[in-house]
């Protein structure tokens, strides 16, 4: 099949491909086959590299992470774990220049994507949240919007007019992505927040691939899901790394042995100090043959 | 011989649900705190009719706190001490709550009464142009509400823009700085606001100049404040993770205040507006100063004097003329038309919530 072609097809052959399968599609077709050249519109193709060089990041004075330098690898799964306030969440939000929102917070080091640093002069940070979209913690709908309106919120705020039958296109090619069109799609009007919990993470992913983003960042997307949404949400990441390149921050380590390809383990030495990067490297390698003592510790469970 | 000190379910007193900790164990009539409110009524009625110096309103403070007395008197002994005192302090309570209820029924049954004397259709139709001793208020109903629609056009764009600011975007002494000066506009007293008024426009178009604007400005001065207090009460609880998800989708802050912060707080918005507007729609002190007084009809606040419901009902008490009833009457009408459009637009702001609010979670 066409889509599963797709999966390990990189570089500049696969845009001609992902065009054919694109038109091949049938709107009836079975979900396997359209979801990978689908969400968010694009078609399957490489995603692009986020590369962070020495990055420090602080709230006022306080030092919250020191010192990272990892790269986030295209159509690949990066989790980052760690103990609780180790940064991972900070490191998480400045990827997309989320963490300079909250007041007083600053960053000082090099993150690029694809080679161009995101916080260059001149860079507008509303641009590369449009590249790099973001799935939080809790789900959070808007709760004034249709379950519609809640995955075309990024063509309705960002796009001036997008024809409406564009829009239908883009919100059932991005329901259909998050493995939510069938359970919604006789209720698209109904207010997303009527939704169950798991919908609603599902929701806000086909939200954030409406936009069609570069990268997504997942903020430990199924801490308030239950072992069967969290599954779905899993099976999903699965799915969209064939698009995008994800990182996801999770305190569950066997979500991270499950769901990823690449693990990097944060750590702090003590409360007050700032987090840092101990070690990354491909998942399996982490949580069987970890190169440092720390991180043996924390997955076999040992502390942490 | 005592038995050794063992930790066995015997040595535990016996404890039971239905058990109560001490007392008899009975309960009392559901009626018991009527029982006792009426009960204690009586007796102070009786007491202060022996003593020769009968009022209905110590009948009611004395009945009050021998009720209270009473029931847990009569409750300690048949229920036991938690329950007593459960009783005389929800007895309490309650009396609080009739106490604070006391004036505004009483207000409302006075205005009632005595304002529906003066109701009638002429009342609402015609003006009190060339009449004496009779005439209608209807210059008075329109007035008040012109005059309070352009003050509310004033006040509800800067108070919520104000908000926002505040909410949204303000950090740092600035902040504080408006936080401060907001409170202190809470509480100007209304007449300043008045003479404020007068002062400005007597300024650019000279002394004894009175309009229907300029009481209008007046209000907004006492109006702004309230709207921005509300405002931002209800912007402070539009959950940040909603701002933070538009963020994440690349949008303007622009645009997540506009699509996002204000539609999920729009019903506590509109609701805010509608209190602050039945708040200085009764407003007289300064109305009296920059709108005049007027017995006809003008529905132009950029020209002449303008008569509103307060103003009217002060004027009518203040100089009865030969018919003192009739004009008493009016007044009275007036107080009541005012109280009855506060009260629809508080059902108005209550429906709008209903119907607007958002699940915040």
């Amino acid at each position: 099949m066409e889509g599963r072609k797709l999966k390990d097809m990189f570089g500049s052959q696969a845009k001609p491909q992902a065009e054919e399968g694109r038109a091949k599609m049938s709107p009836t077709g079975p979900v396997t086959e359209t979801t990978s050249q689908a969400i968010g519109g694009a078609p399957a193709r490489r995603a692009k590299t986020l590369e962070a060089k020495e990055v420090n990041l602080y709230y006022g004075d306080f030092h919250a992470v020191e010192g990272v330098n990892m790269t986030i690898e295209p159509n690949k799964v990066t989790a980052l774990i760690g103990s609780s306030g180790c940064g991972k969440t900070t490191f998480l939000r400045s990827l997309n220049r989320m963490h300079e929102l909250t007041p007083g917070a600053s960053v000082k080091g090099d993150i690029a994507l694809d080679g161009e640093d995101i916080y260059a002069n001149g860079v507008d940070p509303v641009a590369v949240r449009r590249l790099i979209g973001m799935v939080f913690q809790q789900p959070n709908p808007f709760p004034t919007m249709s379950i519609y309106d809640n995955v075309a919120a990024g063509l309705n705020f960002n796009s001036s007019r997008i024809p409406k039958s564009d829009k239908d296109a883009v919100v059932e090619r991005s329901l259909r992505g998050a493995h939510l069109w069938d359970e919604v799609k006789d209720r698209l009007d109904k207010p997303g927040s009527g939704l169950s919990g798991g919908q609603q993470q599902r929701l806000c992913i086909a939200r954030a691939t409406a936009v069609s983003p570069e990268v997504l960042l997942m903020d430990e997307p199924c801490s308030a899901l239950d072992p069967v949404a969290t599954l779905a949400i899993e099976d999903l990441i699965g799915e969209l790394k064939k698009e995008y390149t994800i990182a996801i921050v999770t305190h569950n380590m066997q979500q991270a042995s499950r769901a990823s390809d690449i693990t990097a383990f944060f750590n702090l030495d003590e409360s007050g100090k700032p987090g840092h990067l101990v070690e990354i490297g491909p998942t399996d390698e982490i949580f069987t043959k970890p190169k440092q003592k720390e991180t043996e510790d924390y997955v076999s469970g040992r502390f942490g | 011989m005592t038995p050794p000190p063992d930790n066995t379910l015997a040595s535990v007193p016996q404890r039971s649900i239905f058990a109560h900790t001490d007392g008899a164990g009975g309960s009392l009539p559901s009626w018991a705190p009527y029982g006792a409110f009426v009960g204690a009524l009586v007796f102070c009625a009786a007491v202060e009719a022996a003593l020769g110096w009968f009022t209905i309103a110590l009948m009611l403070v004395f009945g009050a706190l021998v009720a209270i007395v009473a029931i847990y008197g009569w409750s300690r002994a048949v229920e036991g001490r938690r329950r007593a005192k459960d009783r005389a302090i929800t007895m309490a309570i309650a009396t609080a709550f009739g106490i604070a209820m006391a004036p505004l029924i009483s207000l409302l049954y006075e205005v009632i009464k005595r304002g529906v004397a003066g109701i009638n259709w002429d009342f609402f139709t015609t003006t009190s142009r060339g009449v004496v001793g009779g005439g209608g208020a209807e210059h008075a109903i329109v007035g008040t509400l012109i005059i309070t629609a352009c003050a509310a056009v004033i006040s509800v764009p800067i108070g919520i823009m104000a908000a926002i600011y505040m909410n949204e975007y303000g950090r740092g002494p600035l902040r504080r700085a408006l936080t401060f000066f907001v409170d202190v506009m809470t509480g100007i007293p209304s007449i300043v606001a008045g003479l404020f008024a007068y002062a400005l426009f007597e300024l650019f178009l000279g002394p004894g100049i009175q309009l229907g604007i300029m009481g209008s400005l007046a209000l907004s001065v006492l109006m702004i404040p309230i709207v921005i207090r509300s405002a931002e009460e209800v912007l402070k609880i539009v959950p940040n993770h909603l701002r933070e998800a538009a963020y994440a989708l690349g949008t303007p802050k622009w645009k997540v205040i506009v699509k996002v912060v204000l539609p999920t707080a729009f019903a506590g918005l509109v609701t805010g507006v509608m209190l602050a507007t039945a708040r200085i729609i009764g407003e007289t002190a300064p109305l009296l100063v920059t709108t005049g007084v007027i017995d006809s009809m003008n529905t132009d606040p950029f020209s002449g004097r303008m008569q509103n419901l307060a103003v009217y009902a002060y004027n009518e008490y203040r100089s009865p003329g030969v018919m003192k009833q009739a004009s008493y009457d009016r007044a009275w009408a007036a107080a009541l038309t005012l109280i009855a459009i506060v009260m629809i637009l508080n059902v108005i702001a209550r429906l709008v919530y209903r119907r607007y609010r958002t699940e915040i979670r």
